[in-house]
C-alpha cells in the first residue's frame, strides 16, 4: 500500500513535494484536504503552413519573401505575407522584400514563455522597410538593451541550417 | 443586471475545482437577492478561456450540472482576454433578444494548474504560430513593442522633441513613459488595499514599481497583471423581471465591440475613427493605430457609446473598470475611450484624473476623481483569472451603482458618491478584440 502523501499549508510546499513523488495534501484554512498530484502532458503536432509555405521556403535559399495585392488599383504590400490582400481581398503575390530596414519598435525580453526562457534576454523588433505597408515581427540579435532605439538601421540574416521556423531569419544592425 | 458574485481572485485555490468556485460565486449572487431563486433562471452563458489550462474540454457543461442547471441551454464563450467581458454581453444578448427572461452568465480560470512560465506560453499560443509565437511567444514583449512604440509617438516626439541626440531623447521619453505608467501601478494597488476580493493589494511607491524586475523592458513586474485562479457570475434580466427581484437594478445602456489583426505586424497606418467629442484636425498626421494604440478598444467604445447616447466620455461617465493586463495598457485605453485625445494619456494620468479622491497616493493628484479608473484595482492587482475578468468588472460596476460596495467589501473607501453610470472594459490579445458596456443605475 502506498503511503498517504504529505500534508502542506503552502501551496508553495506543494508544488516542491510534486517535483519529488509527484502527489501532495493542501490543507487550506478551514482544515479542508486537498489531494493534489502532477501529471505530464506532450504531443507531436503535424502542421503545414499551407498557402504560407514560399515564405518559409524562401527563408531556406536566403530569401525574405513579403506580399503585394495583384489588383493593380490596390497594390498594398505586406512585410507579414498573407495570401490575399486585407485591404480590398484580392489575391495577392509573392515579391522580395528589401533586406535592409528600421526598427519600427523594440523591447528586450528578460523573461518569456518555457520554451524559451533559455534563451534570455533576447531582443524582439518590429522591422518596417521603405515602400512597404505593413511591418514584420523579428528576433534582433548582436546588440544589447542599451543599443537600440526607433529608427535604428538593421538588415536580414539567415539560418544557414534552416529549421522551417520564422527564426530562420532574424535582424542584426546595419555597418 | 440584478445581481453578482465571485470568489477572492487568488494565485491557486487548490481546495475548489472550477465547479466549486463557480458555485460559491453563484450561491452569493443568489444570496443577495432572495426572490430570485434557480427555477427562474432560463439558461446560462459560461466563459472560461483555455482548454490549455482546463485541460478538459467542455468543461462548461460541467459547470452547467454542478450547478443544477440541466437541461436548460448554455453556450461557452471564449474570446481571449476578453472572454469575461463576451460572456457579459452574450448574457445580455440572450435578454435583449427575447429569448431568455433571466440568464446566468459565469465564468472562470484555473490558471495555476501549470507553472508560471508555462501559463504564459499557454497564453502567447493565442498570438499567430506561425509568424509570432516561435520567435519568443510572450505577451508581455509584444505590449512592450506596443508601449516603446506609444511613448516614441506620443512622449519622444512631443515632450522630448527639442533633444537633438535621438538616442538619448529616446531614453528620457522612455523614463518619463515608465515613472508615468509607475503612477497607474501605485493607484490599483493601493486602490485594491479596500477591496478583499483582490490578489495583490500593496503600497508601492513609485521607485518599487520602476525598480521591481524587469520583464520586457521597459515594463516590469509590478506594471503587469499576474495569473489567477477564480470565478465570477452576474444574472441579467428584463426589465419587468429586475424589478421584482431587487429595488436595485443597474440596466445595461450600451454594448460594443471591436477587433484588431491577430498580428500587431499586419496594423494598418490610416486615419483615427472619431469620438463625437473629437475632430479630424487632432490628427491630421497621426498614422493610426500602427502598433501604439488599439483600434479595437476605440471601435468597442464607439459603439457602446452610439448606444448609451454618450457624446462626452469624462462628463457622462462617472468611473470605468477597465482591462489594465499591464499599466501601459491602462494608459493606451484612456485614449482610445476618448478620456483624453490620443496622446495625452501620460498627462492624463499625471493629472490625476483616474485616480480617486480621498486616498494619499504619495504623491500629488489635483484632479483625483474627475473620471476614477479601476477603483477596484483593476487587473494589476485584483488578478486576471481570464474568463472570470470581465465579469468581475461586471460585479464591481454593478455594486459601485447600487452603492453597495460597503456591504459587499466590508470598506467604505472604494465606494463612490452616488455614481449614476459606469463603464466596463475588456480587451484580448494584442488588441485584438475588445469589448465595452456601459450600465446605468435603473432605479429613482
Amino acid at each position: 500500500m502506498r503511503p498517504r502523501p504529505p500534508t502542506y499549508e503552502k501551496f508553495r510546499d506543494v508544488q516542491a513535494e510534486l517535483e519529488k513523488s509527484g502527489a501532495a495534501i493542501f490543507r487550506d484554512h478551514d482544515g479542508v484536504e486537498s489531494l493534489v498530484i502532477k501529471y505530464p502532458y506532450s504531443i507531436n503536432y503535424i502542421h503545414s503552413y499551407a498557402e504560407d509555405s514560399p515564405f518559409f521556403l524562401g527563408l531556406a535559399e536566403g530569401k525574405l519573401r513579403g506580399s503585394k495585392c495583384r489588383r493593380v488599383k490596390c497594390g498594398f504590400v505586406f512585410a507579414t505575407p498573407r495570401s490575399h490582400c486585407m485591404v480590398c481581398g484580392s489575391p495577392t503575390e509573392w515579391i522580395d522584400l528589401p533586406q535592409k530596414g528600421r526598427v519600427h519598435s523594440w523591447t528586450t525580453c528578460h523573461f518569456g514563455s518555457e520554451a524559451f526562457l533559455k534563451e534570455t534576454p533576447y531582443n524582439l523588433a518590429l522591422v518596417e522597410f521603405a515602400g512597404v505597408g505593413s511591418v514584420m515581427l523579428a528576433r534582433l540579435k548582436d546588440c544589447v538593451e542599451s543599443e537600440l532605439y526607433v529608427g535604428m538601421p538593421v538588415e536580414a540574416r539567415f539560418e544557414p541550417n534552416p529549421k522551417y521556423s520564422v527564426t530562420d531569419v532574424w535582424f542584426v544592425p546595419s555597418k | 443586471m440584478v445581481t453578482g458574485g465571485l470568489t477572492k481572485f487568488a494565485k491557486a485555490h487548490p481546495s475548489m475545482d472550477f465547479r466549486l468556485m463557480v458555485k460559491r460565486a453563484y450561491d452569493y449572487a443568489l444570496k443577495d437577492i432572495p426572490n430570485l431563486t434557480a427555477d427562474r433562471i432560463d439558461g446560462t452563458r459560461i466563459s472560461y478561456f483555455s482548454d490549455h489550462f482546463s485541460r478538459q474540454l467542455k468543461a462548461a457543461s460541467m459547470v452547467q450540472d454542478y450547478l443544477g442547471m440541466n437541461p436548460k441551454g448554455s453556450v461557452r464563450i471564449e474570446w481571449g482576454g476578453a472572454t469575461g467581458g463576451e460572456c457579459f454581453q452574450a448574457a445580455y444578448e440572450a435578454v435583449a433578444s427575447g429569448r431568455m427572461d433571466v440568464c446566468l452568465g459565469a465564468g472562470y480560470e484555473t490558471m495555476s494548474r501549470v507553472a508560471t512560465w508555462k501559463g504564459n506560453e499557454f497564453i502567447a499560443l493565442a498570438s499567430d504560430t506561425n509568424f509570432d509565437f516561435p520567435l519568443g511567444g510572450f505577451y508581455t514583449g509584444y505590449y512592450a513593442l506596443m508601449v516603446v512604440r506609444h511613448i516614441y509617438q506620443y512622449l519622444r516626439l512631443t515632450k522630448f522633441a527639442h533633444v537633438k541626440d535621438e538616442r538619448e531623447a529616446q531614453r528620457l521619453a522612455i523614463a518619463e513613459g515608465s515613472r508615468i505608467m509607475s503612477l497607474v501601478s501605485v493607484k490599483n494597488h493601493l486602490n485594491a488595499l479596500h477591496n478583499p476580493y483582490a490578489q495583490y493589494p500593496k503600497r508601492l511607491t513609485v521607485d518599487d514599481v520602476l525598480k521591481s524586475e524587469m520583464i520586457s523592458y521597459p515594463l516590469t513586474r509590478e506594471q503587469i497583471c499576474t495569473m489567477s485562479d477564480g470565478a465570477a457570475v452576474v444574472v441579467l434580466c428584463d426589465e419587468a423581471r429586475a424589478k421584482e427581484f431587487t429595488d436595485q437594478p443597474v440596466r445595461v445602456i450600451g454594448v460594443g465591440t471591436g477587433t484588431d489583426t491577430m498580428r500587431l505586424a499586419d496594423r494598418p497606418f490610416g486615419r483615427v475613427p472619431l469620438l463625437p467629442h473629437e475632430s479630424p484636425k487632432d490628427y491630421e498626421d497621426l498614422p493610426y493605430p500602427g502598433v501604439h494604440s488599439f483600434r479595437a478598444g476605440r471601435a468597442a467604445g464607439r459603439e457602446a457609446y452610439r448606444h448609451a447616447g454618450i457624446t462626452d466620455p469624462v462628463k457622462e461617465l462617472d468611473f470605468i473598470e477597465l482591462h489594465d493586463a499591464y499599466a501601459s495598457s491602462e494608459i493606451q485605453t484612456y485614449e482610445d475611450l476618448g478620456l483624453c485625445k490620443y496622446g495625452e494619456g501620460y498627462a492624463f494620468t499625471e493629472r490625476g484624473d483616474p485616480f480617486l479622491k480621498g486616498i494619499d497616493y504619495g504623491f500629488p493628484v489635483p484632479n483625483a476623481g474627475r473620471i476614477p479608473v479601476n477603483p477596484s484595482g483593476g487587473l494589476i492587482a485584483c488578478g486576471h483569472p481570464v474568463g472570470a475578468t470581465g465579469l468581475m468588472q461586471g460585479v464591481f460596476a454593478f455594486w459601485q451603482l447600487q452603492g453597495t460596495i460597503p456591504k459587499h467589501f466590508g470598506d467604505a473607501t472604494l465606494q463612490l458618491a452616488h455614481p449614476k453610470r459606469g463603464a466596463i472594459h475588456s480587451h484580448a490579445g494584442t488588441g485584438s478584440a475588445v469589448t465595452v458596456s456601459i450600465l446605468e443605475r435603473g432605479w429613482r
